[in-house]
């Protein structure tokens, strides 16, 4: 796929000149969140119960951080009732945007979690079994509150593979292809994940985030790989990413926001400070 | 202080209450129309399609108290743009106290994506609304559609071109971004809306 080049060559310029670009790129620390709880190994001294997502998701707002994103990773019915608590404590706490997902296949749950606070739900495995689910939500409440999240695995081919399930199961669809596909149908957003570079922190996947940037006309936010505040930088000047999320190096201070931002807004990419 | 927040089904009203508590402020969720009438605000929020949400004004006879409050009003996104008289999203007739239309999106330029979602800021702010909020101030927005921009614009955002990020008209003010999401600058508003009289 050729990249269009004037999306490649676009630069936003400084404050007070032209001011149709100033939509900043977001920055989005993602927590997982298994019977209510943030999963093991967050490691805060500041905060009292660093097991306590409401705890975290306070001092990730108050650090500058633009969304949220919560992933439930029990998503077994039983405990549905669990993370509806939690939305609501998230929403009547922080002063942010969040997005909820995992274990979402129906418009009820959708329903539900909207109702309660959250602004958007993110959707995989169920919307890429069953691509009108996002339909669906679209129809009922909007593009703008549907994320459809998709864990890519480049193989040996050098094509970009849709993986389902936690990146456990491997499907003979592209990765492209699925996410042209899923913004037809309604999705508002586009979260992409590379199972190649998650946990790496060697930097996000460039190259599918920029052939994703310059094919789709939703926004694409970028996941996996994020190791140093540079990593940043590249996603979005050379890929074009609209916004970067990442767990453990926030999770772990290895990155804090702030500083992150200064160097951002310092490398004339536009930021919310 | 009394605080109505319409009830009607246009999505995520809810957020609306929790922000509200946030600031120190309950307010009710409602359709009663005398409860609407004798209240001392009345916000008017929305997501989703402008069309169907006006059609569930209707449903409930509230489309004409709105009309009739003398009370200060903020309409929250969809809130605002059924404020104005015409929205493209499916050919919707709004309640028309502003006389603005509002339109979709349209970019032949690959980086403007469609929604526009995110932060972005607001300038030219004119209104005791924006009571401690600097200039270029970033809110948050989630939108396909946009109030065009005129004479009852008080701040202005760009993302394409110049539109109106809010808009007042006597009592009715409309914000299009989410203050109930924007950080402490969409607090400040909130808080600057319920000291309006």
């Amino acid at each position: 796929m050729k990249s269009d080049s004037t999306s490649n060559n676009f630069q936003c310029l400084p404050l007070g000149r032209f001011r149709g670009c100033r939509l900043t790129k977001r920055i989005i620390p993602c927590l997982d969140i298994k019977d209510g709880r943030t999963v093991k190994g967050i490691n805060f001294e500041n905060i009292r119960d660093a097991g306590d997502p409401v705890e975290l998701a306070k001092f990730y707002s108050q650090q500058g951080a633009d969304e949220l994103v919560f992933l439930d990773i029990t998503a077994t019915i039983e405990k549905r009732k669990t993370l509806v608590d939690l939305v609501k404590k998230l929403a009547s706490n922080i002063n942010i945007p969040f997005t909820i997902g995992g274990g979402i296949t129906s418009i009820e749950n959708v329903s539900e979690l909207l109702q309660h606070g959250a602004d958007k739900v993110s959707v995989n495995t169920a919307a890429y079994k069953r691509p009108e689910l996002i339909t669906e939500i679209a129809d009922d409440f909007g593009s703008q509150c549907v994320v459809v999240a998709i864990d890519a695995k480049r193989e040996k081919d050098g094509e970009w593979y849709v993986y389902l399930n936690g990146g456990r199961t491997k499907t003979e669809s592209n990765a492209i292809k699925w996410a042209r596909d899923a913004v037809k149908r309604g999705a508002g957003e586009i979260l992409l994940t590379s199972i190649n570079h998650d946990g790496t922190k060697n930097g996000f996947a460039l190259e599918i985030i920029s052939l994703l940037t310059a094919a789709l006309p939703v926004p694409v936010i970028a996941s996996g790989g994020a190791g140093r505040m540079n990593h940043f930088k590249e996603v979005f000047q050379k890929a074009h990413a609209d916004a970067a999320l990442a767990a453990s190096i926030f999770h772990y201070k290895e990155i804090e926001i702030p500083a992150l931002k200064k160097y951002l807004k310092e490398n004339n990419i536009n930021v919310r400070i | 202080m009394e605080i109505a927040i319409i009830k009607y089904n246009a999505g995520n009203i809810q957020s609306v209450q929790y922000a509200l508590q946030r600031v120190g402020y309950n307010a009710i969720v409602t359709d009663n129309h005398n409860v609407i009438k004798n209240a001392d605000k009345v916000i008017f929020p929305g997501v989703g399609n402008a069309y169907s949400a006006m059609q569930s004004l209707k449903e409930n006879r509230l489309d004409d108290v709105i009309k009739q409050l003398t009370q200060p009003v903020l309409g929250i996104c969809v809130g605002m743009q059924l404020l104005c008289k015409h929205s493209e999203e499916n050919n919707a007739t709004g309640l028309g106290i502003i006389d603005l239309a509002v339109k979709k999106f349209v970019s032949e330029e690959r980086h403007f994506k469609i929604p526009h979602i995110g932060w972005n800021n607001i300038y030219n702010v004119s209104s005791a609304l924006f009571d401690g909020v600097k200039e270029d101030s970033f809110v948050y927005y989630v939108h396909s559609y946009y109030v065009e921009h005129g004479i009852e614009t008080i701040a202005t955002t760009d993302y394409i071109f110049p539109y109106s990020a809010v808009i007042q008209k006597n009592n009715f003010y409309g914000v299009q971004f989410h203050t109930e999401k924007s950080a402490e600058i969409g607090d400040r508003i909130l808080l600057n809306f319920l000291k309006m009289k």
